[in-house]
């Protein structure tokens, strides 16, 4: 057997080298270099991408009678409770219109937490089709974060519609100004985030599926370390909970997030950027993580 | 060899068995510290052959073992083999959905493979979407699927359903879809699992001859896997047959489906040395049961053939009858037919010999398998045996044909003409 894994070894290094008299278009072997990220292959692919955003969509509101309007449901109720328990019960002053300032935390929220939760479950959820053909996987995590922008899109146009009411009655004033390009950078920044998460999370499911289950309640406790029930300036600077939340990568979007919108918030641009390189890290890890696992995945999974 | 579009060189593959429970992670760390010490995976080690029947040593067992192919450019290329022999773990790996454990496949083209139909069908979604995803999941952009899609309907023959959801399909129009969509696909290279087992008879042949006109008529290579002998003849113009997850057999199509067939059959006599460990139940043991010539040394068209049979009754006082049956290669039954033994409520306990006699130039060369029906009565099935032995008639040189002729007799016609000049 010593001698087969030598020969193999040996294999390996010719092809990499281009050594070989024989010109393949693939050459399917057990180990491929860990940096070889496949992303052009993506790019090839990018109509499927398309088109499995198309089929969430589709797939979701069909035989259903109000649609796309349950994507606005359930932010509607949450705001509502948050403005009843956090607003009026526990009293924290968000300095901006209560429920204007749960909607803007739970939409960014919601498209976190559903675009985790749903590319965690890449590898799982899809394995009757990873088995059955081949195209790059990393389409399915990408086309979950896109099709869940339709969804965010949905819940931030009920916030502006509620912006609006309150702009017109004059119970707040608006300034809105160039941070407002803030609002794509927060959006490009969370989906990076989330997906990067998502399929290191689904990396690990495929063999232990342990992880799934912390998943679901990190989620729910995420939240609460993160500044969307409450703005960060109500925590005292050095308090142990304010360290937690400076760590915390999705702080500094929601802050700014806000700001975009409403003015107010408590970011810098050093934070900002710590933000988008913890994006990068995670997303280039967990790129790397997926297509390890995502060559033999269907023997374990 | 530039024309060389797949070549497979040691390929294994091993799995582990069972849960991959508790034992996996602690399998993992001892692993990982093998490598950092620069060592072999210690797991490569164990293993063995894939043989389902037997129960193994050890909990990791090789799918495949160095396999080594080459497959050209515009073959139709057969894998057969018995279940679990590491078929559909070839096309896996050569589909890239799961990754060997050692050695190296190269390819040259585009590959798109069919191990199911209509992967990735989402009921919800109508005919139209339906074959634009699955399209793109299979490999084509958009702008291909468009310039097909009439084809494509038009070979599915639902063109009056293709806005509704597929879900309120039948599974006839659901199935047809599917592979017309993967039919429609343009690779240089396609993989085919099994997939023409599904629909109507029509629609069977309408299958195969798609497939026959991409490997034939296109140039395209294609690989088949089928456990249907009679299309793997047709279709392919090379076989492969695995065994146990290794390759024991690369050659012809009809080699290779005869040399499966005669590998995979049971014995072609049975010669029990007492009755306990004959074959049989409490009724009947079969002692002895061979195929022989009525003429000469070797069992061929001319040669006549008979069945001597010798076995235990136990019953007294019965009707016993006997019927064979002999099927052909392609499991066609060739006749169902048998006779008395005892009419008179007259059998006794005891060993019989019998001999069941066929004429010459009745079967015509092949291989063929005999099932055997003991009976009382006519009405009860005392013992039966089915594919109890195999036996080969030859052909034998006769004129000018030296090769096998068609069909499935081979009977003397008598012919009688008579001329007539206006």
């Amino acid at each position: 057997m010593s001698t087969l894994y030598k020969e193999l070894e040996r294999e390996s290094g010719m092809a990499e080298t281009g050594n070989e008299k024989e010109h393949w278009d693939m050459v399917i072997q057990p180990k491929t270099s860990m940096l070889d990220l496949q992303l052009k292959e993506v790019w090839r692919y990018r109509d499927l991408i398309m088109l499995f955003v198309k089929r969430d969509f589709v797939a979701q509101v069909k035989q259903t009678i109000l649609g796309p309007v349950w994507h606005v449901i359930q932010p509607i109720l949450t705001t509502l409770m948050f403005w009843v328990l956090f607003g009026r019960i526990a009293g924290i002053d968000t300095g901006v219109p209560g429920p204007m300032f749960y909607m803007s935390g739970i939409a960014l929220w919601n498209y976190f937490s559903t675009c985790l939760t749903s590319t965690a479950g890449t590898f799982v959820t899809n394995a009757p089709i990873f088995g059955k053909v081949y195209f790059p996987r990393l389409i399915l995590p990408i086309s979950v974060v896109i099709s869940n922008l339709i969804k965010l899109g949905i819940q931030l146009g009920l916030l502006l519609v509620m912006m609006a009411y309150y702009g017109i009655t004059g119970k707040f004033v608006f300034h809105f100004n160039t941070s407002l390009l803030l609002v794509p950078i927060v959006i490009f920044i969370l989906a990076g985030l989330s997906l990067g998460l998502g399929i290191i999370i689904s990396s690990l499911t495929t063999k232990y599926r342990d992880f799934t289950l912390l998943l679901g309640f990190a989620v729910q406790l995420g939240m609460y370390i993160s500044p969307i029930p409450y703005p960060l300036s109500k925590l005292a600077e050095g308090s142990q909970l304010r360290l937690l939340l400076d760590i915390n990568p999705i702080t500094p979007l929601a802050e700014a997030f806000r700001y975009a919108l409403f003015g107010q918030g408590t970011f810098t641009v050093g934070t900002l950027l710590y933000s988008l390189a913890f994006m990068m890290v995670i997303l280039f890890f967990g790129i790397i993580m997926f297509n390890k696992v995502e060559k033999s995945f269907m023997d374990t999974v | 060899m530039s024309n060389t579009v797949i070549k497979v060189e040691n390929l294994s593959k091993q799995y582990r068995l069972g849960q991959i429970g508790t034992g996996s992670l602690a399998h993992d760390v001892n692993r990982w510290w093998h490598k950092i010490r620069g060592n072999e995976d210690p797991y490569l080690k164990v293993g063995e052959a894939n043989d389902r029947s037997s129960k193994g040593n050890s909990d990791y067992v090789w799918s495949l073992r160095d396999i080594n192919f080459e497959i050209k450019q515009g073959e139709a290329v057969g894998i057969i083999g018995r279940n679990g022999a590491g078929k559909s773990t070839l096309l896996k790996i050569l589909s890239r959905t799961t990754s060997p454990t050692a050695g190296k496949i190269g390819i040259k083209g585009r590959v798109a493979s069919l191990l199911e139909v209509g992967t990735g069908f989402h009921p919800e979604l109508t005919g139209r979407e339906n074959i634009f995803l699955n399209g793109a999941i299979l490999g084509m952009t958009k702008a291909e699927i468009k310039k097909k899609f009439d084809e494509i309907v038009d070979f599915a023959g639902v063109e009056r359903y293709v806005d509704t959801p597929v879900k309120r399909y039948s599974s006839g129009m659901y199935v047809r879809l599917a592979f017309g969509v993967a039919a429609h696909l343009e690779p240089e290279i396609l993989i085919v699992d099994e997939v023409l087992a599904v629909g109507d008879t029509e629609f069977q042949k309408k299958a195969l001859g798609k497939m026959n006109q991409v490997s034939k008529g296109e140039g395209r290579t294609v690989l088949f896997v089928s456990h249907n002998m009679a299309a793997i003849k047709t279709l392919c113009t090379h076989g492969i047959v695995l065994k146990q997850g290794v390759s024991v057999f690369n050659g012809s199509q009809y080699d290779a489906v005869n040399y499966y067939q005669s590998s995979d059959s049971t014995n072609s006599f049975i010669h029990a040395p007492d009755i306990a460990s004959a074959p049989g139940n409490d009724n009947i043991k079969i002692l002895r049961l061979e195929a022989a010539p009525q003429e000469g040394s070797e069992l061929t068209i001319f040669s006549g053939l008979e069945f001597q049979l010798v076995f235990f009754n136990a019953g007294v006082g019965k009707n016993l009858d006997i019927t064979f049956e002999v099927q052909n290669q392609d499991n066609v039954i060739v006749f169902h037919s048998g006779g008395h033994i005892s009419k008179q409520y007259d059998s006794k306990k005891g060993i019989y010999h019998l001999t069941c006699k066929l004429p010459k130039r009745f079967l015509n060369a092949g291989t063929y398998s005999l099932s055997i029906i003991f009976g009382e009565n006519q009405r009860f099935v005392l013992y039966s045996a089915s594919d109890i032995i195999s036996f080969e008639v030859l052909h034998e040189t006769s004129g000018s044909n030296s090769s096998r002729l068609p069909g499935l007799t081979f009977p003397e016609i008598e012919i009688q003409s008579d001329f007539s000049n206006e």
